[in-house]
């Protein structure tokens, strides 16, 4: 028994798709059964909302009277790449603006970076361009000032290299001094733990293998509609497992695509973490299309079941040692207490788990008001625990 | 007669020492405690509306200051911009009281006036900046 997706959307269409969350099909195959699920269950919804470095948008701004190369850019002062065509730039969401005191006081504060520009746009907000150029025969303008919008670009996408980490590790410090990381503010001698995953809810994690995510998958992207366009950078899929075959550790990632307008900043959101830079926070949520058995028991999976790694952000993470503190699951981290080295660590997350529900709830109404069509990836993304047949 | 708000940071090594009982007895000082909690670092932190003559309570401050607590007014007001608040979690990190809570059935975080001490821990540590110190 199965279905496929053409049939599954056959039935977003008519309004009669039956999707769930993520979290709700936990509830529901604890009752019903796994077989039951994957019987009447069409889709299941996932969702995660945290700060995700590796994230940019791609913008042409159109042509300038006379025209112009671009060789320098700046978007309210954050400086945008243009080692592409003439006018088409990229602004990353890391990226400080000029002039930014950095870390020189430290802990900096990162006020204003490349994903605050982004959330600006996505806001309708007018950013500032300032451009410069050394002239060409064919592109004579050397100097280009003026206030843009998301409406009057001409293209504007966001284009993420690397995002929805699939598991993460838990931050502490074994230092004696406070630590500032991209992981959150670290007191000293464990005094916190920091984690960021949405646990159950984190696409990645409910389709741990990759059997359904592929090229192509469309996707809730910042409020509005994405794709998946390729594995994300640093995706490793060959890394330990649990026996429900998530991952123990980080291990795959997307990179995900879509048009900016039509996004919205509750989704889209520029933070600056002290000490650290300005990112972006990104919403992101996959559907998973129940074909069969096995789509149900994985995203089934509960906070209890996913194990993630407690590292020491002081010695071990920038040194790159690869020591693990020890493993701890989701739902000890969500209890607010886990237990390091023997001691009792306060928890605190980064990824809103609140917003990750809200998420995978629009996508799952999108779907049942038949607004949101699945798609049939191109290819699978790489995965060499399923490409091995584990499970 | 002089009546103020103050919040005390006390150092690890002081947290058990009855310093501010020395207020009463010897600089006059009346003193209500409005919060009282240990911080997860083990700096003790107090907040006094504490009542005396002028000339009493500039030397008791004196006098706890030469204790090592350092002191501040407790004029400002911490709001949140509910708007920009992500729900996020990372502000659970550093508030040492329980004026930021997670609420475990939303998951969203909580934030209380009335157990807000104003130490503006809260305001840098949170990505999108939604606490907000007004004066
Ligand atoms: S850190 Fe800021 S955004 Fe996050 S929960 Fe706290 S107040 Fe809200
Ligand atoms: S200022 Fe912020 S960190 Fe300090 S007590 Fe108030 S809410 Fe907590």
């Amino acid at each position: 028994m199965g279905k496929t997706i053409a049939e599954i959307n056959e039935r977003i269409r008519k309004g009669e798709a039956v999707v769930v969350t993520a979290e709700e099909i936990i509830d529901l195959v604890e009752e019903k059964g796994v077989e039951e699920v994957a019987r009447t269950v069409d889709v299941v919804t996932t969702g995660t909302f945290g700060p995700m470095c590796s994230s940019g948008a791609f913008i042409n701004l159109g042509h300038a009277q006379p025209r112009i190369k671009i060789h320098r850019a700046w978007l309210n002062e954050v400086p945008a790449y243009c080692g592409i065509a003439a006018v088409d730039i990229y602004i990353g969401a890391t990226e400080m603006a000029e002039h930014d005191p950095l870390n020189e006081v430290f802990p900096g504060d990162f006020r204003y970076g490349g994903g605050h520009v982004i959330e600006d746009l996505v806001a309708g907000r007018r950013v500032h361009l300032r451009a410069e150029a050394y002239g060409t025969d064919c592109y004579p303008n050397r100097r280009w000032e003026k206030d843009i919008t998301l409406e009057d670009v001409k293209e504007a996408w966001l284009f993420n290299p690397r995002n929805a980490y699939q598991n993460y590790n838990v931050a502490v410090n074994l230092s004696e001094r406070v630590i500032y990381t991209y992981m959150g503010v670290l007191r000293p001698n464990l005094g916190n733990a920091n984690y960021c995953s949405a646990g159950q809810l984190s696409p990645l994690l409910n389709d741990p293998l990759f059997r359904t995510i592929g090229i192509g998958t469309r996707i809730f992207l910042g409020g509005g509609v994405g794709y998946v366009a390729w594995h994300g950078t640093q995706h490793n899929t060959d890394v330990p497992r649990a026996d429900n075959g998530t991952p123990t550790r980080p291990a795959g990632t997307i990179a995900v695509i879509g048009d900016l307008r039509g996004m919205n900043p509750r989704y889209l959101t520029g933070y600056s973490i002290l000490g650290y830079g300005a990112t972006l926070a990104v919403g992101i949520g996959i559907p998973i299309p129940v074909l069969d058995e096995e789509v149900v028991r994985y995203a089934a999976v509960r906070d209890a079941d996913i194990t993630a790694p407690v590292v020491d952000y002081s010695v071990d993470y920038p040194q790159g040692t690869g020591r693990v503190l020890g493993e701890v699951t989701y739902a000890e981290l969500k209890s607010g207490r886990i237990v390091v080295e023997g001691k009792e660590v306060p928890t605190a997350p980064l990824s809103s788990y609140s917003r990750a529900r809200e998420i995978a709830g629009i996508l799952k109404d999108w779907i049942r008001q038949g607004r949101f069509l699945l798609t049939e990836p191109v290819e699978l993304l790489p995965c060499a625990a399923r490409e091995k047949g584990v499970r | 007669m002089v009546r103020h708000k103050i919040v005390l940071h006390f150092p690890h090594e002081q947290v058990d020492k009855p310093v501010v009982s020395k207020l009463v007895r010897d600089y006059n000082l009346d003193f209500n405690i409005l919060k009282a909690s240990i911080t997860p670092r083990e700096e003790g932190l107090l907040v006094l509306e504490v009542t005396g003559e002028e000339a009493d309570y500039d030397r008791g401050l004196e006098y706890l200051r030469s204790c090592g607590v350092d002191i501040q007014p407790l004029s400002q007001d911490i709001r949140r911009n509910e708007e920009r608040c992500t729900h996020c979690g990372a502000c659970l990190a550093v508030c040492p009281t329980e004026a930021l809570r997670l609420d475990r059935e939303t998951w969203e975080v909580r934030f209380s006036d009335d157990e807000c001490v104003a130490c503006e821990l809260c305001v840098r540590a949170c990505p999108p900046r939604a606490m907000e110190v007004h004066y």
